[in-house]
């Protein structure tokens, strides 16, 4: 067995017991990377001579007694967090050659629990998308068919993970782009309760919506990962001061006396009928584990999309208004006047699905017309919560899909507007709610697609989500499943 | 809407780009199918998440002008701003 197909777990305890090295995995990844990244295309950034000075490092550290509880392990991140020992494009020529002069939260905390930083990851450009199509430089393809979308907008974080290109890696979610890509690659992926990670160097699109999260091979290497990155930062004022438990704690039980909703409105027109079918015997499986499965309602779904898709916007127009030319990233050289800096620098540095949402979130926000979008949809927005709030009174967690199809052609747009539809409402309402939400893969289509179930439980509730995760895997039989990568 | 977003757009984006604003205004007609009088706007949980007023370290100066498209060692260097 390659040490590169290791578990994240199964790494540690190697490297515990003194049977292999950190340089020895990181010489494994990197060789890997070498032989399939001409079709997965996953890494914008690589830092090959960095990481494996880290992994030494890290090896002697562990023989003095000092590793953390990442000690060694080869890491790699969506290209939306900052990192001084490598660029931060965002997937965006307008970040190009910019290299950041902090290290992001989460970085700084893998950084402190031992890890070797191997890269950074492709995604859609400033994460707005759901196939990494819109990366600037390059599109990560799907490991399990060359030529299929990997999902968006975390989609090199996805691949890496599936085509063992690292051991896991961290992904950012606004509006389901660490979910849905890890449906689609067949990975584990959280998106944590809003306010559990600290936001601080996460490069921002929606402020009220992004979170940072793991992908993961398993679904005990996410509770590890979620152990390393959570917990309150003083520099985040949005996150949460409340303690972090042992992700890994409660895996291990049954689900017995647990109750599990099946939301209505996530199963219906547009889900394709092999998804539909996994998904179920997911729950199936979840019941067998001893869980008692009740039926749900989340009456004001159908207004998500007009929520999402007036404060997705709005907010992502006002973080991206720094990017003008002046501080960093691209400069147009022509410019005589600020004013003209500012409108060609931008123009030209920006993406046109960026430009899209940024002239959209401009006419939501402007005056006169506050009150009537941004104002009001957070009003519904409220509502939404509420049902969430109303719905975990009756069950401890959701299930249903994570996408109403499996991975598509890339340059392929779905055309189905009830596929569209659903496919945003799945993912949307937990970024509404700020819910935890994960995916877990439950299955495979005829042609081999990975098909994933998307949990959702109440705030702060992560563990019910991995203990029930981890019932499911046990099960389901996917976990260690490797693509062949053609 | 461009001017106010600092875009330069073609005449074709522009054209475009009007449909698209179109779909807002489905938006917000499919929010005003809610009577929302009385309920709160969304916020985060944490409330005055303040410190103390002391002074701490910042970015050192050559860091932060360490990505500068132009810069005189001390400030960053722009194009005059009145045209």
């Amino acid at each position: 067995m390659e040490l590169y197909s290791l578990t994240l777990q199964e790494a540690l305890q190697l490297l515990n017991a003194g049977e292999v090295t950190s340089v020895a995995l990181t010489e494994s990844v990197l060789a890997r990377i070498d032989a399939i990244e001409p079709r997965v295309q996953a890494y914008l950034a690589l830092d090959r001579e960095g990481a494996l000075r880290r992994a030494e490092d890290q090896d002697l550290r562990r023989k003095n007694g000092q590793g953390g509880s990442l000690c060694g392990i080869p890491l790699a991140v969506k290209d939306v967090l900052c990192t001084t020992s490598m660029p931060t494009t965002c997937g965006s020529r307008i970040l190009e050659h910019f290299v950041a002069p902090y290290d992001a939260t989460v970085i700084s905390r893998l950084d402190q629990a031992g890890s070797v930083l191997l890269g950074k990851l492709a995604m859609d450009e400033f994460a707005m998308g759901s196939t990494s199509e819109n990366c600037a430089f390059q599109t990560p393809h799907n490991p399990w068919k060359i030529g299929y979308v990997a999902g968006g907008s975390s989609g090199g974080s996805a691949a890496a993970v599936a085509a063992d290109e690292c051991f896991a890696s961290l992904g950012s979610d606004t509006g389901g782009s660490i979910r849905q890509p890890a449906s689609l690659c067949g990975t584990v992926g959280m998106k944590p309760t809003y306010g559990r990670v600290s936001r601080y160097g996460l490069v921002a699109f929606a402020s009220s919506l992004d979170q940072v999260g793991p992908l993961t091979k398993d679904v005990r290497d996410c509770a590890l990962m979620m152990n390393a990155i959570s917990g309150h930062d003083p520099r985040d004022s949005t996150s949460l001061n409340l303690p972090v438990p042992d992700y890994t704690g409660a895996l291990q039980e049954g689900l017995k006396g647990i109750r599990i909703g099946i939301p209505q409105e996530y199963f219906g027109a547009g889900l394709d009928s092999e998804v539909d079918q996994v998904v179920r015997q997911g729950i199936a499986m979840l019941k067998e584990a001893g869980a008692t499965i009740v039926d749900v309602t989340l009456p004001h779904t159908e207004y998500c999309v007009a929520v999402y898709y007036l404060i997705a916007p709005a907010e992502a127009s006002s973080n991206l208004a720094r990017f003008d030319g002046v501080r960093y990233g691209y400069r147009d050289r022509t410019a005589d006047t600020l004013g003209d800096l500012y409108n060609r620098s931008r123009s030209q540095g920006f993406g046109d699905e960026v430009k899209r949402r940024i002239l959209i979130g401009t006419y939501a926000l402007s005056a006169g017309y506050y009150d009537a979008y941004y104002r009001k949809a957070s009003q519904v927005r409220t509502l939404i919560k509420e049902d969430f709030a109303k719905a975990f009174t009756t069950c401890d967690l959701m299930v249903s899909p994570v996408t109403p199809t499996p991975a598509w052609k890339i340059g392929e747009k779905a055309d189905d507007p009830l596929a569209l539809y659903l496919s945003d409402i799945l993912t949307l309402s937990a970024n509404l709610a700020g819910v935890p939400g994960m995916s877990v893969p439950c299955g495979f289509n005829r042609q081999g697609l990975p098909i994933g179930m998307q949990l959702q439980a109440a705030h702060f509730n992560e563990e019910v989500l991995l203990r029930a995760a981890f019932n499911l895997e046990q099960r389901a039989g996917v976990a260690g499943k490797k693509p062949v990568i053609a | 809407m461009a001017k106010l977003a600092r875009l330069d757009l073609t005449a074709t984006e522009v054209e475009r780009m009007t449909g698209q604003l179109d779909a807002i205004l489905s938006y917000a007609a499919k929010l005003d199918e809610l009577d929302t009088s009385g309920v709160l706007i969304h916020r985060p949980d944490v409330v005055n998440a303040f410190r103390d007023d002391e002074v701490r370290d910042s970015l050192p100066r050559e860091r932060a002008l360490a990505n500068a498209p132009e810069q005189n060692g001390e400030s960053f260097v722009v194009p005059r701003i009145i045209g």
